[in-house]
């Protein structure tokens, strides 16, 4: 399936969830936040959250600003 | 009045410094937390941006911030109505496990003026949400009214437009803005030395934000020292009751037990002396 993450599209086996999206994107960081669809998806959610094809995923850190 | 410089309640959290300090532009990491260090701030703002795809570091920024002495402000910077305000915010919150925000809700790339509609409707939504909203705004003494009534934690007047450097430009809007609101008032951004940041305190304002003054300096560790220097001055100078301001001069030496004067040929005698 197809999902779009961070405005670009990126290819997951079905059934996948957001803690697999996460792997796969190889962030390495704790400090990170997800939302679905526009909906946050809290850190206890992350392995129950199964993804769906053409889902609009949000992975987000941070960095230097004023 | 019982206030202390080092101990500063902004919403939940009580900071021991009244300079909250960005981390945006500076030539490094390593001088950016070199100058957090030289500035004395405790409270840092970071910005909510994507993870870039197949980024190894993605908290290389916040490697740099040692959490037992910085607290993280996140803010919403970049975005240009409520909605992406309000998802940013809960966004970092999540992340970074705080309850405060420092909301930006911006009209336009160039004057970076914030959009009083989005802000207001944004800062109100973020406060029932629980969240501590430290608001950015324009230095109108009634949309400051607005911001605190909708729920503010801080109200953040700009000195001048963002990075501008231009310092405060009208500081009777500010002084208006100190007279009415009661949460703590939080000069942001305009700010370019050590002046603007002292002048701010000594209007009476309880804090300082700056991000470029500092960032793109020469010596952005010397200058945030001086930074923080002029913070704590203006604070305790504010709090220390000035003279007035008079026309005539006043010694400081008594007049009484002057040797005899010579006499200097020409001498003129000033009226009303």
């Amino acid at each position: 399936m197809t999902l779009h993450v961070n405005g670009k599209p990126l290819d997951l086996p079905e059934g996948s969830n957001v803690a697999q999206l996460l792997e796969k994107l190889g962030t390495g960081a704790k400090r990170v936040a997800v939302e679905v669809n526009k909906e946050l998806v809290i850190k206890k959610e992350w392995e129950a959250k199964v993804l769906r094809e053409g889902d609009q995923v949000e992975v987000v850190t941070f960095v230097g600003g004023g | 009045m019982s206030e202390s410089y080092t101990s500063f309640k902004v919403g939940p959290y009580t900071l021991r410094s009244r300079l909250v300090l960005g981390t945006g532009k500076y030539p490094t990491l390593e001088s950016m937390r070199e100058s957090l260090e030289a500035s004395g701030c405790h409270a840092v703002t970071v910005a909510v941006r994507r993870v870039e795809m197949g980024q190894k570091h993605a908290e290389a920024l916040l490697d740099f911030i040692d959490p037992k002495k910085y607290i993280l402000l996140p803010n919403t910077a970049g975005c240009f109505n409520a909605e992406d305000a309000v998802r940013s915010a809960r966004l970092a919150r999540e992340a970074l496990d705080v309850e405060w925000v420092k909301l930006e809700v911006l009209a336009d790339k160039k004057t970076l003026l914030p959009d009083p509609l989005g802000t207001l409707q944004a800062c109100e939504t973020l406060a029932k949400d629980g969240f501590a909203v430290l608001c950015y705004t324009s230095d109108d003494p009634a949309m400051a009214r607005r911001i605190e009534a909708a729920g503010a934690a801080s109200v953040m007047p700009a000195g001048s437009p963002i990075g501008s450097g231009q310092g405060i430009l009208n500081p009777n809007n500010i002084r208006i803005i100190l007279e009415t609101i009661k949460v703590p008032v939080i000069v942001d951004a305009g700010v370019g030395t050590a002046s603007d940041v002292n002048l701010a305190m000594e209007l009476g304002a309880e804090g300082v934000l700056l991000n470029t003054g500092v960032a793109l300096a020469k010596d952005p560790v010397k200058m945030a020292r001086a930074m923080g220097l002029a913070c704590e001055a203006g604070f305790l100078a504010a709090r220390s009751g000035r003279i007035p301001k008079k026309l005539y001069a006043t010694a400081s030496s008594p007049w009484e037990g002057l040797i005899e004067p010579a006499k200097r040929p020409g001498q003129v005698e000033i009226p009303g002396e």
